[in-house]
């Protein structure tokens, strides 16, 4: 009907609204924090807590596209890096095999999930609510209710260590390279297929906005102690979920199913296959994070990662993921990560009280997808 | 004094004009439609009607016996005796046909619902619509057109004085839709006035009293239904003369691009079989059209050949002329086969999705380099598809759920012509969409049909299946009735053998 008069990209308008958000609230705390918020140790602190609620975001989100949930993460964080620490240190198998063991543990019990959520036809709610419970019983049997230390130093630079300033840059221009490259294509492609006015320039420009950003942000984080490692962890499996949703069949597949599994499903597509795959791939991005979860503590306690999986669905439907399925970006979840980091980062520095931080998070989360069914509403 | 008028309607969605200074007026007994293609305003004006958009969103007055109303929700409008059944029926398929025909409105004291009481009303609302179903039977387990005569039970339950029904018969057999007829001529003696919303022109001139047509939010006029004609009230609504309603085809069939073989499917955990040992071919460039009665295993029998069925199925199935086994979608797509389903909204399309990304989604692998999508060369499919389909959408990456329905329909369809199939099954191609979208899809199903594609047409309005097949099959209860060939399909014959009196 008339009523779908023609708007600007949604995506694209709350991309912009969600960099304004954040802006905002790094300038409150700057300026509350007397200029200590955007110096650049805080920085490079704020974004190696966000690295982990931000890879589990960002698997977290596929999920969620695909209408699903994951409920387990926390619980399966908190053994995946249970298991690294056993195997390091009481079965002292070796670094790789440990580091491996846990990305494997992580995967399979995704694997586990999602063939349960996809062929036996049981809710994902459902299999990953047992999943919470089996997974954190998993965490104290192994343990044995104990925190086990970890003496290995390789493995805790895993969570603990920076890039040199030469690497920074180097990764940099690497980086940079990358984008010259993807504006090259996108300008030739489009000539190929004579596609609407895309000229150099219009790229460019398009690209000219992340190619600023990596340069301040090696900047900044060499200005310190250069690029935490998690941090370029993070940043890698963000690459992979960029790619993954955007540039993938798979990807556009996640989409069809949570907008309309029918529809997906009479398409040709293996929806119950696709599943399995998405919460795989979850499973293997919480075992990447239990590593830097578990290198940055430099040990596994029996409560590791507990709420966890609170923090990525939160990162997610800040970043404007619909739990109907069928929305969302990763950029956006990252986003979303990003500011909830922002926000335990400031009120720490800030010295609000523990139980007043979990108040305002909470009335944060509630009122950020208020105001987006509100904004969704009145467009 | 008329019932209702409605005076200088004007709504408009942003930059969008919906309503622009419509006028109704309607009288008591009377049976008054309104026509106009999808985009005219006929929804818009009867959410205004009904309080779903609530007073001062819009401009111009409502007056009812003479009465300026103001209302701000659905209840102002149904205490004012306004009752709308929409296309999509509003019950809640869980539960009963009581509790639905009473939902909101139990007899109750202190909260605690008089379930005898409740079900005895009902059961007395539906017997007077000479309906016979136990008011305690779930919604769910009635068809479609007895679920839309609850939603009339429901109506008048509420002492209706105006009933707005919006395509109330889209989903019904001809014998539902006589007997929603019987009931609605019933009504129109108890003095009810009735605003019926309809593409169907042939209800439209058998049951109106007068006729609105509306084009882009204007009233283009009110006639008395026996002083125009359809030729005159088609071209007010498309604002201009369109002339034969069914393109001749120029039907040259080749050889048998797809057979089937005593296909029988049962419906999942039961016993019954809901398309049973039926067989027939389709030859390239042929149209074959499927009758039936809603019921008559029709939409089931194309899900079984496409391999979406859900329940136990069997048959043998032959493309060009070589068995395959078809076991899934993705089987029948590989295969050839391409299946354009009904229900456009829950079946075919993904809403939130672009133009683009709907059109490629049933033959990805086609655009795509393996796993690695190609956008260049996507974007390139989905322009040449909008271009000979002549989808209008501002771009390859406009939201679906944002086109018009014809428009939609189009997506489906060139979606599936994506996959470069040989034979094309379409289920009710054309529900819910205008006078001209619905000559664009005839004529191009004539044009695929001339270009040697083989094409099942399954229709629950006849004149479609009669004015566009070769040859006619008829299903009743599941099973294979009749067949008839162009020149024996006639509506009388058809129907006799749809109605088993053949």
């Amino acid at each position: 009907m008339a009523e779908n008069e023609n708007k600007p990209s949604t995506a694209t308008l709350r991309a912009y609204v969600m960099f304004g958000v954040l802006a905002l609230i790094w300038a409150y705390f700057h300026w509350s924090t007397d200029s200590i918020f955007l110096t650049p140790r805080n920085l490079a602190n704020l974004m190696t807590q966000m690295s982990v609620t931000g890879i589990l975001a960002i698997g977290m989100l596929m999920v969620i596209v695909s209408a699903n949930i994951d409920l387990s993460v926390g619980s399966v964080l908190g053994f995946s890096g249970a298991v690294a620490a056993y195997s390091l240190s009481v079965l002292d198998v070796g670094l790789v095999p440990s580091i491996a063991l846990s990305i494997l543990i992580g995967m399979s019990i995704g694997f586990l999930h999602g063939t349960l959520t996809a062929y036996f036809n049981i809710p994902a709610f459902i299999v990953t609510l047992g999943g919470l419970l089996v997974w954190r019983g998993g965490v104290k049997w192994l343990l044995g209710g104990n925190t086990v230390p970890i003496a290995d130093e390789s493995f805790k630079a895993i969570g603990q260590s920076n890039l040199s300033a030469t690497a920074g840059w180097i990764l940099a221009a690497l980086a940079l390279a990358g984008l010259v490259a993807i504006g090259f294509r996108a300008v030739r492609s489009a000539r190929k297929h004579s596609a609407e006015g895309v000229s150099l320039s219009a790229v460019a420009l398009k690209l000219a906005f992340p190619a600023s950003a990596i340069v301040i942000f090696i900047a900044v984080m060499n200005s310190y102690q250069g690029v935490p490692v998690p941090v370029l962890i993070f940043l890698g499996v963000a690459l992979v979920g960029v790619f993954l949703t955007t540039q993938t069949t798979f990807g556009r597949y996640l989409y069809a199913i949570g907008g309309n599994a029918e529809a997906a499903r009479l398409s040709g597509i293996n929806n119950r296959l696709s599943i399995v795959k998405v919460f795989t791939i979850l499973g293997a991005f919480t075992g990447i994070a239990a590593l830097i979860f578990t290198a940055r503590v430099g040990s596994s306690a029996p409560d590791a990662g507990t709420l966890k999986e609170l923090d990525a669905i939160a990162a997610c439907v800040i970043g404007g993921a619909s739990l109907m399925g069928g929305r969302g970006t990763v950029i956006g979840a990252c986003i979303g990560a990003l500011i909830m980091a922002s926000l335990d980062n400031g009120m720490s520095l800030l010295n609000v009280r523990d139980f007043m931080q979990d108040i305002i998070k909470g009335s944060i989360l509630v009122a950020a997808v208020g105001l987006d069914m509100y904004g969704r509403r009145h467009a | 004094m008329p019932l209702l008028e409605m005076n200088a309607i004007a709504k408009h969605f942003g930059a969008t004009r919906a309503l622009d200074g419509v006028t109704l007026s309607v009288d008591a007994g009377e049976f008054h439609a309104i026509v106009g293609e999808n985009g005219a305003g006929k929804s818009t004006l009867m959410k205004v009607l009904s309080g779903v958009y609530p007073a001062g969103s819009f401009a111009g007055e409502i007056k009812i016996d003479g009465q300026q109303q103001r209302f701000r929700t659905v209840r102002d409008s149904e205490a004012a005796g306004v009752a709308i059944i929409f296309q999509e029926l509003s019950l809640v398929p869980e539960m009963s046909v009581g509790e639905n025909i009473f939902l909101g409105r139990e007899p109750a004291t202190l909260g605690v619902i008089n379930w005898h009481k409740l079900y005895a009303d009902a059961s007395k609302l539906t017997r007077d619509l000479g309906l016979s179903i136990d008011p305690r039977l779930p919604i769910n387990r009635l068809g479609i057109g007895q679920q839309q005569l609850v939603e009339i039970a429901k109506a008048l339950s509420q002492d209706a004085r105006i009933l707005i029904l919006d395509e109330p018969t889209a989903a019904l057999t001809e014998s539902e839709v006589e007997t929603l007829f019987r009931i609605l001529a019933a009504l129109k003696t108890r003095g009810v006035g009735i605003i019926y919303i309809s593409h169907k022109l042939n209800e439209v001139f058998q049951m109106s009293d007068r006729i609105t047509i509306l084009r882009d939010g204007k009233t283009v006029g009110t006639f008395d239904a026996d002083r125009t004609s359809k030729e005159a009230v088609i071209a007010g609504m498309v604002g201009r003369e369109v002339s034969d309603v069914f393109p001749e085809g120029a039907s040259k069939s080749g050889d048998i691009a797809f057979e089937c073989t005593a296909i029988s499917a049962h419906r999942l955990g039961e016993g019954r079989k809901v398309v049973d040992e039926v067989s027939f071919n389709v030859r390239k460039g042929e149209i074959l059209g499927i009758a039936g009665l809603m019921g008559s295993g029709r939409s089931e029998l194309l899900m079984t050949l496409f391999g979406a069925w859900q329940g136990r199925r069997s048959g043998q199935i032959r493309v060009s002329g070589k068995p395959v086994t078809i076991s899934s979608p993705k089987d029948a797509i590989k295969n050839g086969v391409a299946f354009v389903t009904e229900d456009r909204k829950r079946y075919g399309l993904v809403l939130d999705q672009t133009i683009k990304a709907n059109l490629t989604l049933a033959s990805l692998k086609r655009t795509s380099d393996g796993f690695l999508l190609n956008p260049a060369r996507e974007s390139a499919a989905a322009r040449a598809s909008m271009t000979s389909l002549r989808i209008k959408a501002p771009s390859a990456e406009s939201i679906v759920g944002d086109l018009s329905g014809g428009n939609q329909q189009k997506v489906v369809l060139g979606k599936w012509l994506m996959t470069e199939p040989t034979v094309l099954f379409l289920d009710e191609p054309t529900r819910g969409i205008d006078v001209g979208a619905k000559q664009e899809i005839y004529a191009m199903i004539n044009r695929l049909a001339a270009e040697g594609l083989a094409i099942v047409l399954v229709s629950s309005e006849l004149p479609e299946v009669l004015g566009l097949s070769d040859r006619v099959l008829v299903l009743h209860n599941g099973r294979v009735a009749a067949e008839f060939n162009k020149n024996d399909a006639t509506a009388e014959n058809v129907m006799a053998a749809a109605t088993a009196n053949a």
